[in-house]
């Protein structure tokens, strides 16, 4: 599909959601549990399935998961069991800097 | 993505940590959550173009914040001392707005049409019996979240616009989601209506730190709260700063007590004086300084000196190593700076120019201009700041660029001759500004406030400024005041110092054609 900053999806076979941080360029598969995620409206549901093996590292809140390749960058809003992929290839945590707090 | 998504989030993974108030009976994030929605119902049914949020700080405050970015409506907090006139016309532009205020507010603003006005009482009371909002918030990043007035120095103040995607890229680039430990609290004590008072709600939920809010700041009443709260972090002004070390330094009639439980302090909003952090950090070793620089229109901090950039400093022998206790560090990953000359031209190192920034956090938008992007089409905003880097890449900020003072020709920096006063043992503040002199263009005036006991005359500064720097710094005029005029956020209003400095260096030099109306 094709990604906006700001979009929410939703996993179609957990409870794993995620916010587009960067959307990448052109038509992106974006994959949770090894299934295609769908766009999140109304409220969360349960898990309704299983992840697929290989796909089931689990998502963690907070985290940022960034594909260079395309250069999609999620957001992990809810988590889950599974684990997010860009078609079949899996998209790892970013690894990010911790800044002072100036606030 | 919207700003509820950070309370949200913060909700989900750790639904009894308190945000905001005491340990004990603090708002938890599911129950601020929760108030969020039925907040977001109340806005809704008043059918409120504009939050307007014109009291102090509160519990309230986020519940508000996170309210109206659920309505779909901006969150214009505004100063609650402006003159009822100038609030009655600011929040009369907002259309139909939905005011809170503190008690006596219905009087205030009851000339406003279509706007339904509430004390901080009653908001809270009519949360109470609303169910929350069953409708989601929107996730169009584009939506604006807060309006912020920034103080103008003539006419109205103008808006700048903050748009949900400004503020979460600050947020999601500048803190780690929960990455606080439980018993971390930070003490906001700068009004609603300033940046880093937004800023702090929003990366205190997300990072997970609760909130601990000073509504009007006293440095007696800083101590008691940081002491009482055991807070461990907090953001302050240089100005309240000193004021604070006052309060605990022995060697000018502090109680020496120290501050136990803070680890960790930030400063922004004006310009740090070397003077007055050297003196921070060998009254209190062990909390680590940051020193931040951002402005309303870059969703806060772009550059920061990081803790460990000011032991580095501090312990270090090198001249330009060391004189960055001075800087403002170093650009935020996620944002770039460029210093430039008046034609746009970017300069090296060691040449004072503009500051310019871009980054996902920068929106340079007013509310009522055409043009997201005012200054250029490729995102960069002009900050009207002077400074420079140097050749590791530090940034130091000297002040505004109408700020700089010209003398004959030579730009001069009010700022290296503040530090030059305050580095005097009996100046406990001090602040310079240009005053029009007709033989110079402009010349160099000066006001200070003594420490106690402290006996200097200004002639002596002078001196002694001189002595530190060269002769063209020389202020012609040194005023000793009992204070200097700040505003409530603590900085200092130069203009009303250089309107006074001015007409008294205009007397001083022509006693004979004295004004009538001076």
């Amino acid at each position: 599909m094709e990604l906006r900053a700001g979009m929410r999806l939703r996993s179609a076979v957990d409870t794993t959601e995620v916010v587009v941080v960067r959307p990448g360029s052109g038509d992106v598969d974006v994959r949770c549990g090894g299934a295609p995620m769908v766009t999140a409206t109304g409220p969360a549901g349960d898990s309704v399935g299983e992840p697929a093996a290989g796909f089931d590292a689990g998502t963690q809140i907070g985290k940022r998961y960034e594909d260079v390749e395309s250069g999609v960058e999620l957001l992990c809003s809810k988590p889950g069991p599974g684990s997010l992929s860009i078609g079949e290839r899996s998209v790892p945590v970013k690894e990010t800097k911790a800044l002072p707090s100036s606030d | 993505m919207n700003i509820v998504l950070l309370a949200d989030m913060a909700a989900g993974a750790a639904p009894d940590r308190v945000a905001v108030g005491t340990r004990h009976r603090g708002l938890t994030n599911a129950v601020l959550l929760e108030r969020a929605g039925r907040a977001a119902a109340l806005i809704v049914e008043t059918g409120a173009s504009h939050v307007v949020y014109a009291a102090e700080a509160s519990p309230h405050l986020p519940v508000a914040l996170f309210g109206a970015a659920w309505a779909g409506v901006p969150f214009a907090p505004v100063n609650y001392r402006l003159a009822d006139a100038a609030l009655v016309r600011l929040i009369g532009r907002l259309g139909r707005a939905l005011v809170i205020g503190d008690a006596g507010t219905e009087a205030r603003f009851g000339p406003i049409d279509a706007a339904t006005v509430l004390t901080v009482e009653q908001f809270a009371a009519a949360v109470d019996t609303r169910s929350p909002t069953a409708a989601p918030w929107s996730d169009d990043p584009e939506g604006v979240a807060v309006l912020l007035h920034t103080s103008g120095t003539s006419g109205d103040p103008k808006a700048a616009v903050l748009r949900h995607r400004h503020l979460t890229s600050y947020v999601l680039g500048s803190v780690e989601f929960l990455g606080a430990a439980e018993d971390e609290a930070a003490l906001v004590s700068v009004p609603p209506y300033h940046i880093a008072g937004v800023a702090a709600i929003l990366t205190g939920v997300y990072g997970g730190r609760r909130l601990v809010q000073l509504p009007s700041f006293s440095p007696a009443g800083w101590v008691e709260l940081a002491r009482s709260e055991q807070v461990t972090h907090a953001m302050t002004v240089p100005t309240m700063l000193t004021r604070i070390l006052d309060v605990i330094d022995p060697a000018v009639g502090g109680d020496g007590a120290g501050l136990a439980s803070v680890r960790h302090l930030s400063s922004g909003g004006g310009r740090m004086p070397v003077p007055v952090i050297e003196r921070a950090l060998g009254l209190l070793p062990d909390v680590d300084f940051v020193n931040a620089y951002g402005l309303t229109e870059t969703s806060s901090s772009i550059a920061v000196l990081t803790p460990q950039d000011h032991r580095h400093a501090l312990g270090s022998d090198d001249p330009v190593v060391r004189a960055r206790l001075g800087s403002v560090g170093r650009p935020l990953p996620t944002v770039e700076i460029s210093v430039r000359d008046s034609s746009g031209n970017e300069l090296g190192p060691g040449h004072r120019g503009e500051v310019w920034v871009r980054g996902e956090q920068v929106s340079g938008e007013y509310a009522g201009s055409t043009s997201s992007r005012p200054d250029d089409g490729e995102g960069w905003f002009r900050t009207r700041d002077e400074g420079w880097f140097d050749e590791g890449g530090y940034l130091y900020v000297e002040g505004r660029l109408d700020e700089v003072i010209v003398r004959g020709g030579e730009n001069i920096s009010p700022g290296e001759i503040e530090d030059a006063l305050l580095a005097h043992p009996g100046v406990a503040q001090a602040a310079v500004v240009g005053v029009r002199d007709d033989e110079w263009g402009e010349v160099v005036a000066a006001a200070v406030v003594l420490r106690s006991g402290a006996r200097v005359t200004g002639g002596e500064l002078a001196d002694w400024v001189v002595a530190q720097l060269r002769s063209s710094r020389r202020p012609v005029l040194v005023e000793i005041r009992s204070e200097l005029p700040v505003n409530d956020t603590g900085k200092l209003v130069k203009r009303v110092l250089r309107d006074e400095l001015g007409a008294r260096h205009h007397r001083r030099r022509s006693p004979t054609e004295e004004t009538p109306w001076n």
